[in-house]
């Protein structure tokens, strides 16, 4: 039986209805073609499809759309504020912290969530954090880096 | 329609045996033999040999129980076969370089972008050639129907042989632009020069564009003439654009996830398709209810002989409709393979059997004669996008998009599965999530078509992650048997390296050994197997690097002297003798600290040279091997892209860590038991050890591709590590302690 969600996506508020278990992710993907998040595994172990909901790091691919009621979703395609990248996806770019960059999206909002919560972590605390997120080109030195660089440049809160 | 998982039945040609490219099937091999100069390597792949149209008996006489492609990829073959592997490339400037009237450049190459870095080095090529900044030149990359047929992005070749044929398509380009300039200008032609798209004499203000040289129709029939095989290239002493660090072209469109990757593509009316798989391999469709699934609103579900699949207009309906029908299949099922038995299995049936050490004379010469077996597991390469393809059919046209290393012989995948001639079929294939050698096939983009035509609709179709650990290529297991001789002054005599099942990159030694022979034999393997990064290279490194540790042992000698008292090759030298240095070799050899030890190891593959130090700390408790500190030197020849050269090594490093301690793929009676990241355990942060990297720039030597080669030597260097600290010999991947 479909329901209907509301919520608000990178800044604007919007309606789907449908099965109020399908997933965020696919939500997102296919009903507001916002394809910046992937699917990398389904079960929460890889992080390609990391979403922030609340300002908090979720896995969109095992979260049904119906938690994100009436909840705040940022995903990738809303960091950005207008021609102007944010610090993590500025930080990536100059880095060049990414091969094939099917990872980077999820890695982008993961660190986002990081720095929100820490504002300045250390080397072990990006690690730790981001253990969870998967790369298989193995850009992980990189990434240690480009996070390091967006802590930077991200003025604490 | 008629689907089978082919499994190869042929043996594998010998390595280092004279350029072919095979079509084998079972019982007759297609060898089409161009008997110049030596392939470098073999690409392999089992293809799905899906066929939907055809009686099933013509299925079978056409293609056999099993089909193997191995393609060569030597140059002069390609040259000669385009179109199947090795790629014909362009044979006119227009077909590789496009100019505009408005000044645009559009260069177009075969090949595709995974993240190797294939984009920014190919921009870079034709930016050079063509005297023009890199942000100019506009890369369209593997459309079959705009670009030529630059063959598989494999093999490390886009370094090596595309590289040169995007400069001299460019050149052919920058040539004519000089030519025009000197005919427009009344300007001897040797006077002009190309400096940022624009041609004149030095010091006049009188300046023609590659604009200009486009707008005029006489003029710009230059660019339809051959691309003349003799024009010169630009010398890397004078190189602009090229051997400077740049980034990805796309790379803003990667940070912002405005990049379309396959499995995000979107076409008008779309809908999401799911396949019914076997629960295992070998598994055979007897009977499935449809009726489920077909009385779920907008749903069609579709069934042509063994294959079955659903559409809908999500992807979460698809799945809903897929798991109504699953219940109701029945399947016939046939005794398969376990891992446990995977060893045995391969060497009881090595075809034509283990062979025998032809130098068993010497060996009962030698002071010491040492022989030992290694092991090497299934691993899958899991690019972190699964295989996705969109089908959409058009008046009868077929167009895909997909993420394959292969996009010509996606085509003719396709044009062969569907029965329509090559020209019907257009491939595309956007920048996409990872390939590692394991997307040369195009299997997704079929079945995605089948749908899209059962529903007369454009079908996306996106494998599962446990469908892409099951049900895509493997990187082959192995069973190595190595035997030598030591004589008294503990030098080697003979050498014998046998390979079964897993094929024959880099098992050639390069050590200086008076009676050497390496192998490979083919077995029947129990699963779907084809390339991987450096292919076979990792497993045959492996075992002879660790296998050469052994050696010194059993000489009294120093892993690293020993090495270096057999080894000749000018350029593997100084790369094993730069990573000992910068490592501390000598020092860290003589510490000792309890459950700490170093080790060492070398190869080259491809045209490259590889050397790698490791320290590892051994828990003996919880048997875990941690990698702490490793120092690694490449040489490459002439660097194109340090930045990304650099992203290559120490990515190939790091993911070389999965199948050297965890990555196996373990099953059962057929059935994959480890299909998911929670139980098949890849690299991740906690993973990285300290390293040096150190790039040797040859700038004498041509560039060799590094996307493989980085990774054949950490595996080896981490097991005569953990025997230097435990006094335990690893001969098996992935290493476990005791």
């Amino acid at each position: 039986m479909d329901s209907t969600i509301t919520f608000t996506v990178n800044g604007k508020s919007r309606t789907v209805t449908t099965d109020p278990q399908r997933p965020l992710l696919d939500v997102l993907r296919e009903e507001l073609k916002l394809t910046g998040a992937k699917y990398g595994c389904g079960e929460g172990q890889c992080r390609a499809c990391t979403v922030l909901v609340n300002g908090k790091s979720v896995a969109a691919c095992i979260t049904p759309v119906a938690d994100a009621d009436k909840q705040e979703v940022l995903t990738i395609e809303g960091l950005a504020k207008g021609d102007r990248l944010h610090p993590v996806q500025e930080a990536f770019l100059v880095e060049g912290a990414f091969q094939c960059g099917y990872c980077t999206s999820g890695m982008i909002m993961g660190a986002v969530a990081l720095l929100r919560e820490n504002p300045s972590p250390s080397e072990d605390d990006i690690k730790t954090t981001m253990q969870r997120h998967l790369c298989r080109c193995c850009e992980y030195p990189t990434l240690v880096k480009a996070i390091r660089r967006a802590t930077a440049a991200t003025p604490t809160r | 329609m008629k689907t089978k998982l082919l499994k190869p039945r042929i043996s594998s040609p010998a390595p280092n045996s004279s350029a072919s490219l095979r079509l084998a099937t079972s019982g007759q091999a297609f060898s089409l033999s161009a008997p110049t100069q030596p392939p470098e390597y073999q690409e392999e792949m089992e293809p799905v040999g899906y066929d939907f149209g055809l009686k099933r008996r013509s299925f079978v006489q056409l293609l056999g129980a099993g089909l193997l492609l191995a393609v060569s990829a030597a140059p002069a073959l390609a040259q000669r076969r385009g179109g199947r592997g090795g790629g014909g490339g362009a044979r006119n400037i227009a077909a590789r370089v496009h100019v505009g009237k408005d000044g645009t450049i559009t260069v177009m190459v075969g090949k595709v972008e995974a993240g190797q870095g294939a984009r920014a080095e190919l921009s870079e090529a034709a930016a050079e050639e063509l005297r023009v900044p890199a942000s100019r030149v506009q890369l369209v990359m593997a459309d079959t129907s705009l670009v030529p047929d630059d063959g598989f992005t494999a093999g490390s070749g886009s370094t090596p042989r595309t590289v040169p044929a995007v400069r001299h398509g460019a050149a052919a380009a920058r040539e004519a632009l000089i030519t025009f300039a000197a005919q427009r200008l009344s300007v001897d032609r040797r006077l002009i020069q190309v400096e940022d798209g624009k041609a004149g004499s030095a010091g006049s203000q009188a300046k023609v564009s590659y604009a200009d040289l486009a707008a005029d129709a006489d003029a710009a029939k230059a660019l339809d003439q051959a691309i003349p095989s003799d024009i010169a290239l630009t010398s890397v002493a004078q190189w602009k654009v090229l051997g400077k660090p740049t980034q990805r072209p796309n790379a803003r469109d990667i940070v912002t996830g405005a990049h379309q990757y396959p499995s995000d593509i979107s076409r008008p009316g779309m809908l999401y398709g799911k396949v019914l798989r076997p629960p295992s391999y070998g598994a055979k469709l007897a009977t499935v209810d449809l009726a489920p699934a077909q009385a779920m609103k907008n749903v069609v579900a579709v069934r042509d002989d063994e294959f079955v699949g659903v559409v809908a207009p999500t992807a979460f309906l698809a799945e809903k409709a897929l798991d109504a029908i699953t219940p109701t299949a029945r399947w016939d099922f046939t005794p398969q393979p376990s891992s446990k038995d995977l060893f045995d299995s391969l060497r009881r049936h090595a075809q034509g059997g283990v062979p025998a050490n032809p130098f068993v004379d010497v060996l009962a010469q030698a002071k010491q004669a040492l022989r030992q077996i290694y092991q090497i597991a299934y691993a899958q390469h899991a690019p972190l996008e699964p295989r996705a393809a969109v089908a959409e059919w058009a008046e009868g046209k077929l167009t895909v998009w997909i993420g394959s290393q292969n996009p010509f012989g996606c085509r003719s995948e396709l044009a062969r599965a569907f029965h329509l001639g090559e020209a019907q079929v257009r491939v595309v294939v956007p920048d996409f999530g990872a390939g590692f050698g394991g997307k040369h096939t195009g299997e997704a983009g079929v079945e995605a078509a089948r749908l899209a035509k059962a529903a007369g609709r454009p079908v996306s179709l996106r494998w599962t992650r446990k469908e892409e650990f099951t049900w895509a290529y493997f990187r082959p297991a192995a069973v190595i048997q190595i035997e030598a001789g030591l004589d008294d002054k503990g030098s080697l005599t003979c050498w014998h390296f046998v390979n079964v099942n897993a094929g024959g990159a880099g098992i050639e030694t390069p050590y200086r050994i008076a009676k050497h022979r390496s192998e490979s034999v083919r077995s029947e393997a129990p699963l779907r197997q084809g390339s991987y990064r450096c292919l076979a290279a990792t497993g045959n490194n492996f075992a002879r690097e660790s296998f050469m540790d052994e050696l010194a042992v059993a000489a009294g000698a120093d892993p690293l002297a020993f090495r270096l008292a057999h080894l000749d090759n000018t350029r593997l030298r100084p790369v094993l003798e730069t990573a000992a240095q910068r490592f501390g070799w000598q020092e860290s050899i003589k510490k000792k600290k309890p459950n700490v030890g170093v080790g060492l190891a070398c190869g080259t593959e491809k045209g490259s040279y590889v050397a790698a130090c490791a320290e590892v700390e051994v828990d003996l408790t919880s048997k875990r091997i941690a990698v702490r500190r490793v120092c690694q030197v490449f040489d490459c020849g002439t660097i194109l892209n340090r930045s990304n050269l650099l992203s290559q090594v120490q990515g190939a490093i790091i993911m070389g860590l999965g199948p050297a301690l965890r990555e196996e793929i373990s099953f059962e009676n057929g059935e994959i038991l480890n299909a998911s990241f929670r139980r098949y355990q890849v690299p991740r942060f906690a993973d990285v050890p300290e390293l040096d990297i150190h790039l040797l720039d040859s700038p004498d030597h041509a560039s060799a591709g590094a996307g493989e080669t980085p990774i054949i030597a950490i595996a080896p260097a981490i097991g005569n590590a953990v025997f230097q600290a435990t006094g335990q010999r690893l001969r098996w991947m992935p290493m476990r302690v005791g």
